[in-house]
């Protein structure tokens, strides 16, 4: 262990010129833009007595925020899968005209500023909105409610099923759907047995990261969201508003609630994904 | 199961070049069929037709004299290897084996019990009894080309078709894998067409070669036809190390381009004109040059070893150097003169590649 450790600090027997200095300068840089700011927001809610903490584990408004993050984040992560799965086939298979747009504008929920595409799903989506009015006629409320953040969530993370699974079904050889076409598999049963098991990890990849952006995610969704606490407050809302009553130990107890289910939820979805990709390890 | 094709013609998507012009073919039931040719000449094209994976633009097929069309048709009759093997990655070697068996409709599918028990069956066919189990991402080339093997023949048909199946493996790995898969053939009764570019492998395996050029099927003979009786330029060169003389014919008489060869007769009723004439340099006689040959500027020849029951020499002529063998019999062997001519009197005579004599 200990000779492990100094071999590692010294560089072992790396051929890599400069190894002490890359060391130093990625331990320097995780250890200020990520370790530090975990340790100060584990510290932070016990700096006020253990009250705090234990006051805010009472709050049924909280849980019923972490509740709307959550249980959004994941449902807009789901409905992503075979939505993502399909744009990820057009752009691999599909040469159709104009894919070279579309395959740009796949990424442009990572790029748009949260805050415009929240102001435009609630407009779109709103009681006067060009989708909004026809779907409040049919009676369906998507806007200030719960469907509304899942469809915000959906919106932002898209680019995260598409841009995994795309990789993988293009490294895909196209002889193994000719394979099982030959051997007597009747279309669905390509689609399903050979195209789609195969993408099995890339998918719980994709919905881990459309998960994980979607319990984060604050701009786009509080605009369409309505914001009623106990109905439809996302937990990064509830942080916020702690914040403006400068309760602060309270803010800084729900993000670290926040941050142990986060971490929580990636490491099943981490469990899952090594449970899918056991053929993957080649000898 | 005899495979038939007819007038099969296939054009290239896309353009007006054709990848098959009218080819026939007809392979009776247990004959082992080797397509050869050089890259290009549509033996893939060919072998994926008769699969049915590509779309032809005209022509028929017919399997045991019975017309086939569709995927549907040709499912459980067609056993197909591809050349970088195809197995599915996420499924076990048992699961890729019996992937055939486990599609079929609820109503002809064999039991869960039935389908284990042929998979082991085949495994141990395959001579590979305990990697049921294992993933693809672990096996061996060859382990990867027998599950590959056993998965095309496990609902049981009746012809194998083998795409360049042999190309990724080592040297020794193909030798043991072909003859074994010979032995297979004759002990199953199958019909097999193999596409390869490895003349030894055609020899050794098939009954029967077919040689491809330019979309057309040019010879389709037994190996030792094929070798006494090249039809064109390309079958005199796949069958084996060939050297070419260029040369006119000119009364009955071929006149060789270089210095150092000797001229030799021709059968009669021959056009005069450039000639090409192909030797196996085995074939190749070098007569010590004596008075007569004095004009004709003899070639030093230089010993260049012995292998495979063989003397190799090298003869330097005015522009290149080419090899000549003789059979070693060990301190028997012909001793060549160290400076003489070239004899090359059993070449075949070939005009636009094609064979006239």
């Amino acid at each position: 262990m200990q000779r492990a450790f100094s071999s590692f600090v010294r560089g072992g027997n790396s051929a890599l010129p400069g190894y002490k200095l890359s060391l130093a300068a990625t331990l320097l840089w995780t250890g200020f833009f990520i370790i530090l700011p975990l340790i100060a927001l584990t510290l932070r809610p016990w700096q006020d007595g253990i009250g705090a903490v234990v006051n805010e584990l009472h709050d049924t408004r909280m849980f019923a925020a972490l509740w709307t993050s959550f249980s959004s984040a994941a449902l807009a992560a789901l409905f992503n899968i075979p939505l993502g799965m399909l744009l990820a086939w057009a752009l691999v298979r599909g040469n159709l005209p104009g894919s070279g747009l579309a395959n740009a504008l796949v990424d442009l929920p990572l790029a748009l500023p949260t805050a415009v595409s929240g102001i435009t799903l609630a407009t779109l989506y709103g009681p006067q909105g060009w989708l909004g009015a026809p779907l409040a006629k049919l009676g369906i409320v998507v806007a200030y409610s719960k469907p509304g953040i899942v469809i915000a969530l959906m919106f932002v993370g898209l680019p995260f099923v598409v841009r995994t699974v795309e990789p993988v079904l293009k490294n895909l050889p196209r002889d193994l759907e000719e394979a099982a076409a030959l051997l007597g598999a009747r279309p669905w049963q390509i689609i399903t047995r050979v195209v789609i098991a195969p993408l099995v990890p890339a998918l719980i990849t994709g919905f881990g990261l459309a998960f994980a952006r979607g319990v984060g995610e604050y701009g786009s969704v509080i605009f369409i969201a309505g914001n009623q606490p106990f109905h439809s407050e996302i937990a990064p809302l509830l942080v916020v508003v702690r914040l403006q009553e400068f309760d602060y130990s309270g803010a800084t107890a729900i993000a670290l609630i926040l941050l142990l289910t986060s971490l929580l939820a990636l490491a099943l979805v981490g469990l899952a994904r090594r449970k899918f990709s056991v053929w993957g390890d080649g000898a | 199961m005899s495979v038939t094709v007819q007038k099969l013609v296939r054009t290239a998507p896309g353009s007006d070049r054709q990848l098959l012009k009218s080819v026939s073919l007809d392979v009776p039931t247990g004959h082992f069929v080797a397509l050869v040719g050089p890259s290009g000449a549509g033996k893939t094209t060919l072998l994926r037709a008769i699969a049915g994976l590509d779309v032809c633009d005209s022509g028929t097929l017919l399997l045991d004299g019975q017309k086939v069309e569709t995927m549907q048709d040709r499912a459980r009759k067609i056993g197909f290897v591809f050349q970088n093997y195809a197995l599915f990655p996420h499924m076990t070697v048992a699961r890729n084996i019996s992937f055939g068996l486990d599609v079929q409709p609820r109503g002809s599918r064999l039991s869960r019990q039935d389908r284990a028990a042929r998979v082991q069956e085949l495994l141990d066919l395959m001579q590979l009894p305990d990697m049921g189990a294992a993933y693809p991402a672990r096996l061996s080339g060859g382990q990867r080309q027998r599950v590959a093997l056993a998965r095309a023949l496990a609902s049981g048909p009746g012809v194998l078709l083998l795409d360049e199946p042999f190309g990724a493996l080592d040297p020794i790995v193909r030798r043991t894998i072909r003859s074994w898969l010979r032995s297979l053939h004759d002990r199953l009764g199958l019909t097999t067409i193999l596409v390869t570019h490895d003349q030894e492998e055609a020899l050794e395996v098939a009954d029967r070669i077919v040689v491809m050029q330019q979309g057309l099927i040019v010879q389709d003979a037994a190996p030792d036809i094929l070798d006494q009786s090249p039809e064109t330029a390309f079958v005199m060169e796949f069958m084996g190390e060939a050297i070419t003389f260029r040369g006119t014919l000119n009364n009955g008489q071929f006149v060789p381009d270089e210095g150092g060869v000797l001229p030799f007769p021709v059968a009669a009723h021959l056009e005069s004109g450039p000639i090409d004439a192909m030797i196996r340099p085995f074939e190749i006689g070098i007569v010590s040059a004596g008075n007569a040959e004095k004009m004709l500027s003899p070639v030093s020849v230089v010993s260049h070893g012995a292998r495979n029951g063989y003397r190799h020499y090298l003869a330097r002529l005015t522009d290149r150097t080419i090899s000549v063998s003789a059979p070693d019999w060990g301190n028997d062997s012909i001793n060549f003169a160290e400076a003489g001519v070239l004899d090359i009197s059993r070449a075949r005579l070939f005009k636009n590649g094609l064979r006239v004599v």
